[in-house]
């Protein structure tokens, strides 16, 4: 059957199972939006900016594990997207973004909204397509839907010149895709396996560091198997928090800058690190020459060039994290290791993440303390910022793709349009968006689509009237000249959820903040906003100052 | 794409911070764009290309890129690593690693403004096996095949002549022998 190249495309859509496709209309891409319209399997979702489509792609694709679809059109719209492009390439999170291109003969002459956005994007995705001709939409599709989520996952470009879109084509859906070029390494060698068992069994100061890729690998059940069976102490990264319940009497809680004491003091005296999924990115290791240095490294990574890229490793295990990990855990026992446990748990108890209380001021800590006790099972989209931080140290996870956070690239105004695709890809669970009064208002458009949709979204605030990070910065090592970080003149984010249509509310003493949980709770016809404002100048600690090692970290200010 | 641990075992023997000069054989898809991915792989992590040679091979469908690098074995092991990664590679092999054969052809303009020093220009060429491809009143174009130590021979010497104009195709290189 002859179809346009663009209802090609949205039938390619509903052989891999898409959802919803998030996206901002434009010229180039109106063919594909006008295939859409009558689509009722493969939903459109208008989003009010095409950053807070790739955005809300990238954390529909975070919460369910599925390949995240963003829609726009060329030049602006496709630049526009490239932010939460980049934001998915670095945590590796499965995403097609789909761009109309300008006509076949007018590329390169510099046409109304043209972009050259293979080029724009080629260091910031996994591949990238050019469809020139409508007969190769169906191959292309399905060759951008299986890098995207095969290997080491990331986004995937599809850029489709108009005239592609409108020429039509006989529709042949490839059954499988080989490409010869991509063959991706998903089982480890059993000899390296063996090596890290018998390393493991070696060890007396051992420890477990598992990261993201735990949770992109669906590998947390094998974790939890091979940390309970070897009674081996873990610490889990910011990317990976809930692949291992951080309730649990083994878990170390996060490492690195705003880590944990114990992961960071247990970094510097353990004698063997089996990283899992994890990538001794420079906020988990400090210092690199004082990064674990008496330590053996074992390190399981579905991407061979992140082995050895930052620390030289011992035995490198090429592959994917849930087969590993079943392998090692047929291999390993219970660790002999009761003085380095104890080590541990007192190391634990002596240093928990704490904070003081500050007059009658609503402390931030405080605040996502509650939200814990409120919202413990539900689904966690932070921003980037302090806030972020806050929420990974005082929310306790348990469950994988229950915390969703632009850990790698740190994009702030992430996190309302990730909420949104969260939200859609899970209805049936809470989506909590704790948000910063700096990065909230980066991508506060989207209020819009969530409210239109009637989105139950919980929208915290953690409202210090400052860029909190940058200012914290300021204060430790810049004299507190705080240059372009005071946000005193935000406008009042209550009464701006109501002038959008949603429920707003205010909280400025601690004694209201549980009653404004709790009110949230039952407000689920649309998205509520609760704008906390909380101390102006509270730090996050602990910290671990850059260029220090972990051993350096310093736990508060007296 | 099961290769990682040799090399890097290869590597570890060697002295880690020294530089070395790697020659990579990288087959790739030919249709447009590959090369700029390759590239802005360099270009992008301040990695150096020393050389580069593209051309289609017997088969129409694949590309060879001869590159020669340099840096330290982590930097080498990241390049290939990297190299590896892009979805359009298929297949990686540093050359270096093993022994091999490399070649370079260099076309070389040199001013000829009197016979004698014509007669001296040829008999060098000789030397260096050159042969004359052009011949004008005033000047020569010599074609010298070789590897890097010839090629960087020859050219100092034909520079005491004057050389007008100079270009080099970059290296290509095969291995030794069958390899699997």
């Amino acid at each position: 059957m002859e179809l346009s190249g663009a209802q090609t495309l949205v039938d390619c859509l509903k052989r891999e199972g898409v959802e919803y496709i998030f996206g901002v209309n434009g010229g180039a891409a109106m063919p594909i939006f006008d295939a859409l319209y009558d689509e009722t399997e493969v939903k459109l979702i208008p989003m009010r900016h095409e950053q807070g489509a790739s955005h809300a792609a990238d954390g529909y694709a975070r919460a369910t594990g599925k390949v995240g679809v963003a829609l726009a059109t060329s030049g602006p719209g496709a630049t526009n997207l490239v932010t939460g492009i980049a934001t998915a390439y670095m945590d590796s999170i499965p995403m097609v973004a789909i761009t109309g291109q300008v006509y076949t003969d007018f590329i390169g002459s510099d046409a109304f909204q043209e972009c050259d956005v293979i080029g724009v994007t080629r260091p910031i995705c996994k591949h990238s397509y050019l469809i020139k001709n409508s007969d190769e939409v169906a191959d292309v599709v399905a060759e951008a839907f299986h890098i995207a989520s095969t290997g080491k996952q990331g986004p995937v470009i599809i850029d489709i010149a108009k005239d592609a879109q409108k020429n039509e084509t006989l529709f042949q859906y490839p059954e499988t895709v080989d490409i010869r070029s991509y063959k991706p390494q998903v089982d480890g060698d059993p000899a390296q396996i063996a090596k890290a068992a018998a390393l493991i069994k070696e060890a007396k100061r051992p420890m477990l560091y598992a990261g993201g890729g735990v949770v992109l690998a669906d590998a947390s059940e094998e974790l939890r198997e091979l940390t309970l069976k070897t009674q081996i102490p873990i610490t889990v990264t910011l990317m990976g928090l809930g692949a291992f319940p951080e309730t649990h009497p083994l878990a170390m809680e996060m490492p690195g800058m705003h880590g944990s004491c114990c992961a960071n003091y247990a970094f510097t005296d353990s004698d063997l690190v089996v990283a899992i999924g994890a990538r001794f990115d420079d906020r988990v290791t400090g210092n690199l020459s004082k990064f674990a240095p008496n330590a053996k490294k074992i390190h399981i990574d579905i991407d061979a060039s992140c082995i050895g890229k930052n620390v030289q490793v011992d035995v490198p295990i090429v592959g994917d994290a849930k087969n590993v990990l079943t392998e090692l855990n047929k291999l390993v026992d219970t660790a002999d290791i009761d003085p380095w446990r104890d080590q541990i748990q007192e190391w634990k108890q002596k240093y928990p993440f704490e904070y003081e209380q500050k007059g009658n001021k609503v402390m931030p800590q405080y605040v996502i303390e509650q939200i814990y006790q409120h919202y413990s099972d539900a689904i966690v989209v932070a921003d980037v910022g302090q806030h972020q931080m806050w929420a990974a140290q005082y929310f306790k996870f348990t469950e994988p793709r229950k915390w969703l956070n632009s850990g790698g690239l740190g994009t702030m105004g992430f996190s309302l349009p990730a909420a949104i695709g969260a939200q859609l890809g899970c209805p049936e669970d809470t989506v909590v968006n704790i948000n910063g009064d700096g990065s909230y208002i980066m991508c506060i458009q989207e209020l819009v689509p969530a409210i239109t949709m009637k989105l139950p979204l919980k929208i915290f605030i953690i409202n210090n009237m400052y860029l909190g990070m940058v200012r914290q910065w300021q204060e430790l090592f810049s004299n507190k000249r705080y240059a372009a970080v005071d946000y005193h003149d935000n406008p009042d984010f209550a009464l701006l959820a109501q002038a959008f249509g949603a429920t707003g509310l205010r909280v400025e003493h601690p004694e209201d903040v549980e009653p404004a949980l709790l009110k949230a709770k039952g407000i689920n016809d649309g998205p509520v906003v609760i704008d906390f404002i909380v101390a102006e100048e509270e730090n996050v600690f602990p910290m671990v100052p850059a260029g220090q090692g972990l051993g350096d970290v310093i736990r508060g200010l007296s | 794409m099961t290769f990682p641990l040799n090399l890097k075992n290869k590597l570890l023997l060697k002295n880690m911070n020294k530089e070395e000069r790697h020659i990579f054989s990288v087959m790739v898809e030919n249709r447009f764009g590959v090369l700029a991915r390759v590239v802005s792989l360099f270009s992008g992590r301040g990695f150096n290309i020393d050389s580069l040679n593209v051309a289609e091979t017997h088969d129409k469908s694949v590309s060879q890129i001869t590159l020669v690098t340099h840096g330290d074995a982590q930097i080498i092991e990241q390049i290939y690593q990297h190299l590896n990664r892009l979805i359009d590679v298929i297949e990686v092999t540093d050359l270096s690693a093993g022994t091999h054969v490399e070649r370079e052809i260099v076309l070389i303009k040199v001013s000829t403004d009197d016979a004698q020093k014509r007669t001296e220009i040829l008999q060098t060429a000789e030397v260096f096996r050159g042969r004359v491809i052009d011949m004008k009143p005033a000047s020569l174009v010599l074609e010298i095949t070789g590897d890097e130590g010839k090629l960087e021979a020859a050219i100092n010497i034909f520079n005491t002549y004057g050389i007008l104009e100079l270009a080099r195709t970059g290296k290509i290189a095969m291995s030794r022998g069958v390899t699997n």
